[in-house]
C-alpha cells in the first residue's frame, strides 16, 4: 500500500507544503472544529454525569413500594349506561411491601442489579429544647443503604454508625436544632416519641435534604413509624442506571407492586438531560458540516492553484484515479493533523475550565474529563469529514482537461 | 517492404480533422485533413503562423486532445477511441513532453522532477532510476543542482531539467512545443544542441514546434502548417 500510493503520497505531501499557509489555515480551522466538539463532549458529558450523581446519590436507581390504596366503584356500570362519578381519593397510608423479606434476595440475584436496601420512611418532627423541625424519617440498615446512595463518603461529620438509638442527621437540621456529635434529641412521630443521640452529620448534596433528613436503624423507624417487621420502599441500585426504565417495567410486568425508575421520579431532568443531548448533537453536527465545508472551500481553490501542474502531470501519464487520490490524501492528512492538535487545543480547555472555574467551596463545578474513545471518536470523525471535503475538489482535479490545464 | 514501412513508422496520421463547439453555431473546424508520417528516430520541425493550428496538432500527437474525426495511429496501434485510461498509459509509455515554460513542479528539486516519470508508474524510485536520473542531469550539463528547485535555476536550466525529465524514460517520442521560445538567443541553440544531441545517442524521435526558422533548418525535416493544413513537407539539408 505504501509503495503503491507512493507517488500519490509524495504529491500531496508536496502541494501542502508548497501551499503552507492555505495548509495551516485548513489544518487550524480543523482543529478549532474538533477541539469545540470534543470540549463540549466533555463538558456535556461531565455536567450530565455530575447532575446525575448529585439526583442519584440520594435515591436508588428503582424504588418498589407496595401499590397505592385506589378507590373502586363497588357496582360496575350496567351496558350502554353512562356513569358519571365523582370520588374522593383515598388518604395513603404507610404501607408494607408484601413479603419484602422474600423478594429481596430474589432481586439481588438479579444480574442487572447490584444492591438492594429496604427502608422505612415516613414523616415526624426532630425536638430539641425550644426548636422543632419537621422532618423525613429514613429507616435504613446502614451497610445495605451505604451501598446504594454511598452515605459514607457524606459524612462531614462524626462517624457513620446506627447502633440502637442513635442516629445520623443532615448538616442543616443539625444547625436548625443546634446538635453536634453526640449530642441527643427527641424525634416524634404521631404517639411515639424517642431520643435519638447523633453519631454523625452528612452533606447529601442537596440543602432541603440536609435540612429535614433523619436516619435511623431500620428497626427503630419501624417502632416510630408504627410498620412493625415492615418496609415501605426497597431502593435498588443498578450497574447501568441506564437500564432502569427497561428493568422497572419487567418488575411491574411480574410483581403487583409499584415499581418507579429514576427516570420516571425525575421526568423532568430526564427532559432536560434529553434536550441538552439533543442540543449538543446539534451543536456538533453544524460545528463538523462548517469544518468539511471549510476544508472544502480551501481545497477547491487549492485545484485552481495547482491546475497548471494538474495538467502536467496528466500529460505525463499520471491517470484520474492517481490525481484523485493525491486530493484525497491531502484531505486525510490535514484532517487527522487537524484532529490532534483539535483534541490536545480541547484538553487544554478542559484543564482551563477546571483551574479557573470553581465553586462557592473553591473545589471544581464538576468533574470534566475527555474519555480516550470520546477523544479518538472525534478525531477519526474529523480525519473522515476530511476526506469527505476534499471528495469534490478531487473529483474537479481529476477530471480537468490537461491540455487547458496546462494553459492556465 | 509494407510490414517494414509499418515496423518504422512512429506516426501515421490520416484525414485528420479536428472542430471545436461542435453543433454549436460557433463551430470551429482547426485541422482541415492532416495527412502525415513520422518515422522512428526522426527530428522534425513544425512551424507555421500563429493560428495555424501547430498547438492543436501537438494536442492530438500528444493524445491531450481528442481528433473529430480521422485516424491516428501510434506505434501502429490506433489511438482513435481509445478512453482516457488507455490514451493515459500510452501517454506515460510512449511520449516525453516539453513545453515553452519548462513546467517543472516547483514544490520539487530538479532531481525529483527528473525521478517523478518513474515515481509515477511504480510508486518509488529505484537506485538505479535515481542513478540513471543524475547521470541524466550531468548529461544535460546540470551536475551539483540536483538538489535545487526551478524557482532557484535560470530559465536555460529549467528547461534542461525538463529535457531530462521528457528523456529519462526513454520514450520512443518527444513532443516539445516552442521549446526555445522563452530563452534568449544564446540559451536556445544551447537548449537546442541537446535536443539533437539526445536525438543521436538516443534514438529518440522529436516534433518540435517551433517558430524560428534557423532552429527549424537544423532539424532533418520541416513541416509547414497554414491555416489548419500541412503546406509543405520538406526535408532539410543540413
Amino acid at each position: 500500500m505504501g509503495k503503491r500510493l507512493g507517488f500519490e503520497w509524495l504529491v500531496a505531501l508536496r502541494f501542502l507544503r508548497e501551499g503552507r499557509m492555505q495548509t495551516l489555515l485548513i489544518i487550524v480551522g480543523v482543529a478549532a472544529g474538533v477541539a469545540v466538539v470534543a470540549y463540549i463532549s466533555a463538558l456535556i458529558g461531565g455536567l450530565q454525569a455530575s447532575t446525575l450523581t448529585k439526583t442519584l446519590g440520594a435515591q436508588g436507581h428503582i424504588t418498589l413500594r407496595s401499590p397505592q390504596d385506589v378507590v373502586q366503584s363497588a357496582r360496575l356500570a350496567e351496558p350502554g349506561v353512562m356513569a358519571l362519578t365523582e370520588t374522593q381519593p383515598r388518604a395513603q397510608r404507610l404501607r408494607s411491601v408484601v413479603n419484602w423479606q422474600l423478594l429481596l434476595p430474589v432481586l439481588e440475584a438479579m444480574p442487572e442489579i447490584s444492591d438492594v436496601s429496604p427502608m422505612v420512611s415516613g414523616s415526624g418532627l426532630a425536638l430539641r429544647g425550644e426548636a422543632q423541625q419537621s422532618i423525613a424519617l429514613l429507616g435504613v440498615e446502614l451497610d445495605r443503604y451505604d451501598r446504594i446512595v454511598g452515605l459514607r463518603s457524606k459524612v462531614v461529620a462524626g462517624v457513620a454508625r446506627l447502633a440502637p438509638g442513635e442516629g445520623i442527621v443532615g448538616r442543616e437540621l443539625a444547625d436548625d436544632l443546634g446538635v453536634r456529635v453526640g449530642d441527643r434529641f427527641s424525634l416524634q412521630t404521631g404517639a411515639v416519641t424517642e431520643s435519638v443521640r447523633v453519631t454523625a452529620l452528612v452533606d447529601l448534596g442537596v440543602r432541603d435534604l440536609n435540612r429535614r433528613t433523619v436516619i435511623v436503624p431500620l428497626r427503630a423507624a419501624q417502632n416510630l413509624l408504627g410498620l412493625p417487621g415492615g418496609v415501605t420502599n426497597l431502593d435498588i441500585k443498578l450497574h447501568d442506571v441506564w437500564t432502569a426504565q427497561k428493568l422497572a417495567e419487567d418488575l411491574r410486568a411480574r410483581y403487583p407492586y409499584k415499581v418507579e425508575s429514576w427516570q420516571e421520579n425525575n421526568a423532568q431532568l430526564v427532559s432536560a438531560l434529553n434536550a441538552q443531548s439533543v442540543s449538543t448533537g446539534i451543536i456538533r453536527s453544524v460545528v463538523m458540516i462548517v469544518v468539511v465545508l471549510g476544508i472544502a472551500s480551501v481545497l477547491v481553490v487549492s485545484v485552481v492553484q495547482k491546475g497548471r501542474e494538474i495538467g502536467i502531470l496528466r500529460a505525463m501519464g499520471t491517470t484520474r484515479a492517481q490525481i484523485l487520490r493525491v486530493f484525497l490524501l491531502q484531505g486525510a492528512v490535514v484532517g487527522v493533523l487537524g484532529s490532534a492538535l483539535g483534541i490536545l487545543i480541547a484538553v487544554g480547555l478542559i484543564a482551563a475550565f477546571t483551574y479557573f472555574v470553581k465553586g462557592a467551596d473553591g473545589q471544581p463545578l464538576f468533574n470534566i474529563t475527555l474519555p480516550w474513545d470520546t477523544g479518538l471518536k472525534v478525531a477519526l470523525l474529523a480525519s473522515v469529514c476530511g476526506v469527505l471535503a476534499a471528495i469534490a475538489p478531487a473529483r474537479r482535479a481529476a477530471a480537468m482537461d490537461p491540455a487547458q490545464a496546462i494553459r492556465l | 517492404m509494407k510490414q517494414a514501412q509499418a515496423a518504422t513508422t512512429l506516426i501515421a496520421l490520416k484525414g485528420i480533422h479536428k472542430s471545436y463547439n461542435l453543433g454549436l453555431p460557433s463551430q470551429t473546424e482547426v485541422l482541415h485533413g492532416i495527412d502525415l508520417q513520422v518515422a522512428r528516430g526522426e527530428f522534425v520541425a513544425l512551424m507555421g503562423p500563429s493560428g495555424s493550428g501547430k498547438s492543436t496538432l501537438l494536442n492530438i500527437l500528444g493524445l491531450l486532445e481528442p481528433m473529430t474525426t480521422g485516424s491516428y495511429q501510434l506505434q501502429g496501434e490506433e489511438m482513435r477511441g481509445l478512453d482516457d485510461a488507455g490514451l493515459t498509459l500510452r501517454r506515460r509509455q510512449t511520449l516525453g513532453f516539453v513545453f515553452q515554460f519548462h513546467h517543472l513542479l516547483p514544490a520539487f528539486t530538479a532531481l525529483e522532477n527528473v525521478t517523478l516519470p518513474a515515481m509515477m508508474i511504480n510508486g518509488q524510485v529505484s537506485a538505479q532510476q535515481l542513478q540513471h536520473a543524475r547521470d541524466l542531469l550531468a548529461d544535460v550539463g546540470l551536475a551539483g543542482a540536483e538538489h535545487k528547485r526551478p524557482a532557484e535555476l535560470s530559465g536555460g536550466m529549467q528547461q534542461r531539467v525538463a529535457i531530462a525529465r521528457a528523456v529519462v524514460l526513454n520514450p520512443p517520442l518527444v513532443l516539445a512545443d516552442e521549446p526555445t521560445g522563452n530563452l534568449d538567443q544564446a540559451a536556445s541553440s544551447d537548449v537546442f544542441a541537446l535536443l539533437r544531441r539526445l536525438h543521436a545517442e538516443r534514438g529518440i524521435s522529436f516534433l518540435v514546434v517551433t517558430h524560428d526558422a534557423h532552429l527549424a533548418a537544423r532539424c532533418d525535416r520541416l513541416l509547414e502548417l497554414v491555416d489548419g493544413k500541412l503546406h509543405s513537407d520538406t526535408v532539410t539539408v543540413n
